[in-house]
């Protein structure tokens, strides 16, 4: 380990195999009450999907995706199921993390032992992308049961959605370390995700909006999670998979340093 | 003094302009309970954090566990070494609400990297040795304020630490539950132990500790064996004198004449004499006050290096 004060607080991360006893940790809290959290993480998306996806969708009709028209149900289904990877990997990144880091004081007890920060802001991060990766599964099956897509290429789109896991996860950790306390949150709900649920194509075709608002919403990293999943759920390949690729994955990255950093500042006064 | 398993020298630490920690040196010999005392904001909890390497001193350093070689592990830089052989109870519990007991304990052996098999056998005698053996199955907020605490100690030897680190281990307990702790700590003691303590309570101090540090102000005021201190400070007899009137008797010449040192403090006068006898005799001419006769002890010591006033910052 080398000496962390001398380089502030940006240095690289100082990461060791014992991030794995604190995943497990939580694996082990999240797995006496997984049934009723399953339930509750999936109930809420799959109303939004029947009622508007069914609802909205004799209205809509059909939607153009890569030049080719597609039912609205699945239009939106493949949004959708990025948002709730999204909000999944949020929820637990901000109010279940936060409740351990400075509620339970969980991360106090686990850095008496030989296990660093770094370690379980990275154990949070992978758990809270687990957890949304879980979600976003069952998810998955539900629509696959009702054949809104049966493409073999939702084993891709599985993938895709672990990377977005990872990446709202990063982004959260952020806002988790700067959090006083649960009602930081409501902003970062209110001011982040709910924008970004109207601007990622998840409900609408991006051509909808003006075009300044366009040229910001093709940045935006639930955008480019949606443009990879939405060609999939219709067995086709997405156009130009590395550029969002490299979005997400540089927003991760990102995110990560940044949380890292944030979360060392928080813990050391 | 033996190679020490801590030294720690000339530690300073401080927040914006003010010191909270001012060039501190002490260490811990194997076997040894080193006791740090000091009113609130001396300093104390500040001491541990850096020993622990979660607060990095602005000067000095610590060094842990010397080899026969003369290397050591330093903190920070070896903190995973150091703390896979550090036993810690903080001063608030960190206890996992959702695990039961023997599942607190077995997951935090995993973070010292004990996996099942080695914990299976070791968290029963944990248990028993907390005496928690009957609460093995339930959850942290079922037990009382002293069974919480002796769920922390049980936690804190998942890896049969050498050196225990304890921030007031007691504070908030009962009588009874404050003397089961002391008792489980003496064992450990016994066992060869060494124990970095810091308590309020002075009778703790008294009967865990080898050596005290007396901290105020982020400075080391005193440091010795607890009844080397009193004598070195203080005379050996205490006579108090409360009740109505009391306040009069310290301006009495008559009786400050038998006293060494005489002190006001709310409604009681302390005098302190090498010997009371005299002063005793005197006293009984004011049958309405009432006396109270005994041995100087360490909480006399710790007033009268750190003053009597409440510190505001409490």
């Amino acid at each position: 380990m080398r000496d962390h004060d001398a380089a502030g607080i940006w240095h690289p991360p100082q990461l060791s195999a014992r991030w794995w006893p604190v995943f497990l940790r939580n694996f082990l809290v999240w797995r006496k009450l997984a049934l009723p959290s399953l339930i509750g993480n999936i109930a809420e998306p799959l109303i939004w999907l029947v009622a508007f996806g069914y609802g909205m969708g004799a209205l809509v009709g059909k939607v153009m995706v890569q030049g080719e028209q597609v039912p609205y149900i699945l239009f939106l289904a493949s949004g959708s199921v990025c948002m709730s990877a999204m909000q999944a990997a949020s929820f637990e990144a901000l109010y279940s993390a936060f409740s351990r880091m400075n509620v339970q004081r969980t991360w106090d007890g686990i850095m008496n032992a030989p296990v660093g920060l770094d370690d379980i802001v990275l154990a949070e991060m992978l758990w809270a992308s687990f957890k949304a990766l879980f979600t976003a599964s069952a998810i998955l099956c539900v629509m696959m049961a009702l054949q809104i897509s049966l493409s073999p290429k939702l084993a891709v789109a599985w993938l895709v959605l672990a990377a977005t896991g990872i990446t709202f996860s990063c982004i959260a950790l952020i806002f988790n370390a700067l959090a006083k306390g649960y009602d930081f949150f409501t902003y970062y709900f209110t001011l982040f995700m709910t924008p970004m649920m109207f601007l990622s194509g998840v409900f609408f075709p991006l051509e909808q909006l003006p075009r300044v608002v366009q040229a910001v919403a093709h940045w935006l990293p639930l955008t480019n999670a949606v443009a990879l999943v939405r060609p999939l759920f219709m067995d086709r390949w997405p156009d130009a998979p590395l550029q969002h690729l490299a979005v997400l994955a540089g927003y991760a990255l990102g995110a990560f340093w940044i949380a890292l950093a944030l979360t060392r500042r928080r813990f050391r006064a | 003094m033996t190679t020490p398993l801590l030294q720690a020298t000339d530690l300073t630490k401080r927040y914006a302009d003010t010191t909270v920690v001012d060039h501190l040196s002490f260490a811990i010999a194997p076997g040894e309970c080193l006791g740090v005392i000091g009113p609130n904001g001396a300093g104390k909890t500040t001491t541990i954090r850096m020993c622990l390497g979660l607060t990095a001193p602005d000067t000095g350093g610590i060094a842990y566990f010397p080899g026969a070689d003369g290397t050591a592990l330093q903190m920070p830089r070896d903190a995973r070494a150091i703390k896979a052989r550090l036993g810690v109870v903080s001063q608030f519990d960190t206890l996992d609400p959702d695990f039961s007991c023997a599942e607190n304990l077995l997951v935090y052996g995993r973070y010292f990297g004990l996996g099942r098999a080695a914990m299976q056998p070791r968290v029963p005698q944990l248990l028993d040795f907390a005496a928690l053996a009957h609460k093995a199955d339930a959850r942290p907020g079922a037990l009382s304020g002293g069974m919480k605490r002796r769920l922390s100690l049980a936690r804190a030897l998942v890896n049969d630490p050498a050196l225990l680190l304890l921030d007031e281990p007691t504070t908030g307990l009962d009588p009874q539950a404050r003397h089961l702790m002391w008792e489980r700590l003496q064992t450990l003691l016994q066992q060869g132990k060494s124990i970095l303590l810091t308590t309020h309570f002075m009778d703790e101090a008294e009967r865990l500790c080898d050596r005290l540090l007396v901290l105020d102000h982020g400075r080391k005021i005193a440091e010795g064996v607890p009844r080397a201190l009193i004598a070195e400070h203080l005379e050996p007899d205490v006579v108090e004198v409360y009740g109505n009137g009391a306040l009069r008797l310290a301006g009495d010449a008559a009786l400050t004449a038998l006293a060494a040192r005489t002190e006001v403090s709310g409604e009681t006068v302390f005098f302190y004499t090498q010997d009371a006898r005299a002063l005793l005799g005197a006293l009984a001419a004011h049958p309405q006050q009432r006396t109270l006769h005994r041995p100087a002890n360490l909480e006399d010591l710790f007033l009268k290096l750190t003053g009597r006033q409440i510190r505001e910052d409490a």
